[in-house]
């Protein structure tokens, strides 16, 4: 990946001396530049732009930078009138409920599956692949049910967290992706953990948790952001706007509001993704690689 | 585990009781498993079934489920929607493909040649991945404001084009989705071709340098087949996710104008939620069952065709 290697890839530094070669494919890669800045970046910048201008200049002019002056209220009224400062924090509320119940899933299934190694552990890899192979959509409307009328417990889930919480821990991917990260874990340190006298407890908490950080970093991050970006479950159990978050409120709060205001708070929903991205890019490249892999 | 059953062996000869199977860690595994065969068993397996048990019964929540055998599917079956929202959702899979398939493909080969600060490129493409799918899709309806100040239009018109009516327009409201989606999307791939770029084996450009092949040729003979693998997958992974689409049409358009962007998924929601006096919720899982069903035997085909092509 590094500067040295190049040379001996598609591109051979004799071939990248030749002068067609280097200015077709750098014209080339400039072109690609300058199409990722506007279609990458553009959509976003304007975005941005147009959450404080008023709305009469982005409904008559929307592609020019401030012609009468800018409306820094558009981003406070979004925040107080249109409260979302509350469905963002709901936002965040569920996202941290999905993610602790995808890493107590992932861990522990999959420390008992790699580490621990049960007869049946064949069977239960087995039922676990097969849903990634089942379109989610088959899931929808029997959730749905399951949620409004649970069996054994008589009370409906509807308008609770926990019906977005729980669903969220059954990702099969994240399990088969901290499964294989144990599997190449070094088992001898187990074994000399064992010989120690460390009991299955131990082993999880004081040896395997503390060395599958980076992959534990890779699902907390894919865990908050697919919870992010989530939209029609919560749309279906959470009917209650006051507890609902900002995806399913956004389409709302366009017919309540200005588009001033209502740009302004998609750009405030836009903040934490896109402030996570560029903090943890290298995970977040890395980790679609790795769906890439598993997928694959 | 297994350093304790060694040790039994030589006290006794081990006889399987619950009590042995307990001392030598069977039930700490089990309490470990717990929390995956709950999320799992309630929130993934018992649905699925559940899916297949609802087809054939009539449910409305309010009286006990009764067994209609296979009504739900004729129902579909002979519902006027259903032949419009398959072949919309066709035509969404396939536009996709056009518009979507060969772009990420270019720009991944044409990132990985990139010497200088090709984070930036990466960074760039996976940008409109990050962002929730909602707001993509509302700031995009914006963006198709089919006025003549819309921000599409007024750009077009810039080069004295439009205006257009994008999403208002039975023939241009799909193309309009799959515009968005394609850039919602692309991102992704771009980065999983990247990643299988790097696994390219460089002594086979070496050799084909050696024999003379020029970069097209090399692009053609040794790139592309080395990532066929990749490729194969990453085609059907996108025709079943676009055979799935329903954010698009449920927010652009909520299936118009004139059930134009009607797709299998929101016909489906519709059945299930669309109506306030209560869901059919038989119809819609026979719809889903049979939306399933059909993927995954259009995915077997698929690996089958491809299967000669893709290990050779």
């Amino acid at each position: 990946m590094n500067d040295g290697d190049f040379g001996r890839g598609l591109i051979s530094d004799a071939e990248w001396r030749t002068p067609s070669v280097r200015w077709g494919v750098g014209t080339l890669q400039v072109l690609l530049l300058v199409g990722l800045v506007i279609g990458g970046l553009g959509p976003i910048l304007w975005l941005a732009k147009s959450a404080i201008t008023p709305t009469i200049d982005t409904i008559t002019h929307p592609m020019s930078l401030f012609p009468h002056g800018s409306a820094w209220s558009n981003l406070r009224e979004a925040w107080s009138s249109v409260h979302v400062g509350r469905y963002f924090w709901n936002t965040i509320v569920i996202a941290f409920g999905s993610w602790a119940s995808q890493i107590v899933v992932a861990t522990t299934g999959g420390f008992a599956l790699s580490v621990l190694r049960p007869k049946y552990a064949k069977l239960i890899n087995g039922l676990l692949l097969t849903t990634l192979f089942v379109p989610a959509v088959v899931l929808l409307v029997p959730l749905y049910i399951e949620i409004v009328h649970p069996p054994l417990v008589h009370h409906s889930f509807i308008d609770s967290y926990w019906a977005v919480w729980l669903p969220a821990g059954a990702s099969a991917f994240n399990v088969v992706l901290v499964k294989r990260f144990f599997d190449i874990l070094p088992h001898e340190i187990f074994e000399a953990a064992r010989i120690d006298g460390a009991g299955p407890f131990r082993l999880f908490w004081s040896i395997v948790l503390p060395m599958s950080k980076p992959i534990v970093g890779v699902v907390s991050i894919f865990a908050v952001l697919a919870s992010w970006k989530d939209f029609l479950w919560p749309l279906l159990v959470l009917t209650n706007p006051d507890i609902q978050p900002l995806s399913v409120r956004l389409p709302a709060i366009q017919s309540q509001t200005s588009l001033g205001v209502f740009l302004a708070a998609m750009f405030i929903a836009c903040l934490v993704p896109i402030a996570g991205f560029l903090i943890f890019q290298r995970s977040f490249l890395r980790g679609s690689g790795l769906g890439g892999a598993i997928k694959g | 585990m297994t350093s304790s059953r060694g040790l039994s062996h030589v006290r006794e000869v081990p006889r399987r009781t619950p009590l042995t199977w307990v001392r030598s860690g069977g039930l700490t595994t089990v309490l470990f498993l717990l929390p995956l065969l709950f999320a799992f068993g309630a929130f993934s397996w018992y649905p699925i079934v559940r899916t297949v048990i609802m087809s054939v019964q009539h449910t409305n929540l309010v009286q006990p489920a009764t067994w209609v055998g296979f009504q739900n599917f004729r129902n579909v079956w002979h519902d006027p929607l259903f032949p419009i929202a398959v072949k919309n959702t066709a035509y969404f899979a396939g536009l996709a493909l056009v518009f979507g398939y060969p772009v990420p493909l270019v720009a991944a080969v044409l990132m990985s040649e990139v010497r200088k600060r090709r984070g930036i490129y990466s960074a760039l493409a996976y940008l409109p991945v990050v962002i929730p799918p909602v707001v993509a899709v509302l700031l995009w309806k914006t963006f198709y404001d089919a006025s003549s100040t819309g921000a599409f239009n007024t750009i077009l018109g810039w080069v004295h084009l439009g205006p257009y009516p994008w999403l208002q327009s039975q023939q241009w409201a799909m193309p309009s989705l799959v515009l968005e989606s394609t850039w919602a999307n692309a991102g992704g791939t771009v980065i999983i071709y990247l990643a299988a770029l790097t696994g390219v084996q460089t002594e086979l450009y070496e050799a084909a340098a050696v024999d003379g092949a020029n970069l097209w040729q090399k692009i053609w003979h040794v790139t592309l087949p080395q990532l066929r693998g990749v490729l194969l997958v990453t085609m059907i992974l996108q025709i079943i996710g676009t055979a799935q689409v329903f954010l698009e049409p449920y927010l652009f358009t909520s299936g118009g104008p004139a059930n134009a962007t009607l797709t299998v998924l929101l016909l489906i929601y519709n059945y299930a939620f669309g109506n306030s006096l209560g869901g059919d919720y038989g119809n819609a899982t026979a719809l889903s069952l049979m939306l399933a069903v059909f993927l995954a035997l259009f995915s077997l085909l698929y690996l089958r065709a491809t299967r000669s092509w893709s290990t050779r």
